[in-house]
């Protein structure tokens, strides 16, 4: 059993390894190594509750500082990894020495992309961490009007939180229907349907050529030349992982550190998990990078036992789970679709705030998304996860 | 072994009706109900599981 493992990536996947750690009976030291100030806390809060000013920040954190003493890990926080040596099982940090591991844990998730110019201008945001959305919260006064570029999940629960500070929202979106590529265009348009009956203005189809302003920003030039004024911009348009500490270093790299089907890296004792692993999920038979809560916890209790009890464990084969709350809907998705999947509503309407409906693919289920309906959503979930059949929930 | 559920943070994700569909269920009307809230040591393992995944860490175990 490895003596030493150092956990790179003090968010929740950092945090499950921990604990999965000595759930499992690690016995030896683990170190816990995170960039951000703060100790582990939670991230889906912070573009809703925090956001909209229902939750004070003290209320993320997973655990107050007593919390990790029965963990026996030394947390350090407010330092970063910088290199992962070659031929040396040790990871050089950004404060002290460089530290040696007998196992390591990879899970340094993932940072917003920007667009040129973003970091020159005032009032442009992104939103990853507590720190973001603090200066985000700042921002959002009376009368602000609110540009957020790329409808994606975190555009429009941001555009949700300021429709519900009574903020004017434009959202700017490339895709012709926001959320088509991950949940097919008739949920697509549902959504932004949804948006549209609270307030929010679409512009999609289109790209942002430029963000103009004078040391602050004060409009957005659109790619077909129409300018939309603007006091907030939130850039929404999507994550890469970050890798970059790994370059050099032998963990083999492709849109995250490439794992196989146990979250092994092409480094012995080396495992990665959550937003940054991209790894071959057997029950769907390809390759992904998953970048929600759930999976980040169960991939970190999945690589632990693969650096416990090495390659003999049984594969990490997960049905992806995710969830969105918008204005008053809990929209909950489960499995993995592609363009081209069969899509069939079972019940309910987007009209009607709640419904369940099905992706399917040559006959199979693929996927499963709900409005406000919980308990479906998690019997098609199993169902997905059993090989289920279309023809089997069409009654359902 | 106690199940606490904090009923002013859960949401009904209903992933604890999958990790422990002994103790957890979410009926029609939208809301989580304990089935057994003093279950036997043998349901630990999965009781921890649901506790685990709850996205609002609604759940704990006492004892």
């Amino acid at each position: 059993m490895a003596r030493h493992v150092v956990v790179v990536g003090a968010s929740l996947a950092g945090l499950r390894a921990v604990e999965a750690l000595r759930r499992r009976g690690h016995e030896g030291s683990i170190t816990l190594i995170g960039d951000e100030a703060h100790p582990p806390y939670d991230r889906p809060p912070l573009s809703k509750q925090v956001l909209c000013g229902a939750w004070a920040p003290e209320r993320v954190p997973f655990r107050q500082k007593e919390g990790y003493d029965p963990l026996n890990v030394d947390v350090r926080t407010g330092v970063r990894a910088t290199s992962l040596e070659r031929f040396d099982n040790r990871v050089a940090l950004s404060e002290g020495g460089p530290i040696s591991f007998d196992g390591l844990v990879i899970a340094t998730g993932a940072g917003p992309r920007t667009l040129p110019g973003a970091s020159d201008l005032s009032g442009v945001f992104v939103l990853r961490t507590l720190d973001d959305a603090l200066a985000l919260k700042g921002a959002l006064v009376p009368g602000a009007r609110v540009v957020v570029v790329g409808a994606g999940f975190i555009g429009l629960e941001v555009a949700s939180a300021c429709r519900s500070l009574g903020l004017p929202v434009t959202a700017v979106e490339l895709a012709e229907v926001p959320l088509s590529s991950t949940l097919g265009e008739r949920m697509g348009r549902a959504i932004m349907s949804l948006h549209a009956d609270h307030g929010v203005e679409f512009c999609t189809g289109v790209g942002v050529q430029e963000l103009q302003g004078e040391g602050c920003v004060e409009a957005v030039l659109l790619s077909d030349g129409r300018t939309l004024a603007a006091d907030v911009v939130v850039l929404g348009i999507g994550v890469r992982p970050n890798v970059g500490w790994l370059e050099g270093s032998g963990v083999e790299v492709e849109d995250g550190v490439v794992c196989d089907e146990t979250c092994a890296t092409s480094r012995p004792n080396v495992v990665a998990a959550g937003d940054v692993a991209s790894f071959y999920n057997p029950r769907f038979g390809i390759r992904q990078r998953v970048e929600h809560w759930t999976n980040a916890g169960e991939m970190a209790d999945a690589a632990v036992r693969r650096l416990l009890e090495g390659p003999e464990v049984e594969p990490y084969a997960p049905v992806p789970y995710f969830w969105s709350d918008q204005y008053d809907v809990k929209i909950q998705f489960a499995g993995h679709v592609q363009p081209g999947d069969d899509f069939l509503m079972l019940d309910g309407a987007p009209g009607e705030r709640k419904l369940v409906a099905v992706y399917g693919r040559e006959g199979r289920l693929t996927g499963a998304v709900t409005w406000n309906r919980p308990p479906k959503l998690i019997a098609l979930r199993r169902a997905i996860g059993q090989g289920g059949l279309l023809s089997d929930v069409k009654e359902a | 072994m106690k199940i606490v559920v904090d009923f002013d943070l859960c949401q009904s994700h209903g992933l604890c009706t999958q990790a422990a569909p002994e103790l957890f269920e979410i009926r029609d009307d939208g809301f989580l109900y304990i089935l057994n809230e003093e279950p036997g040591e043998a349901m630990r393992d999965k009781l921890d599981r649901a506790a685990r995944e709850c996205p609002t860490g609604a759940i704990t175990v006492d004892g």
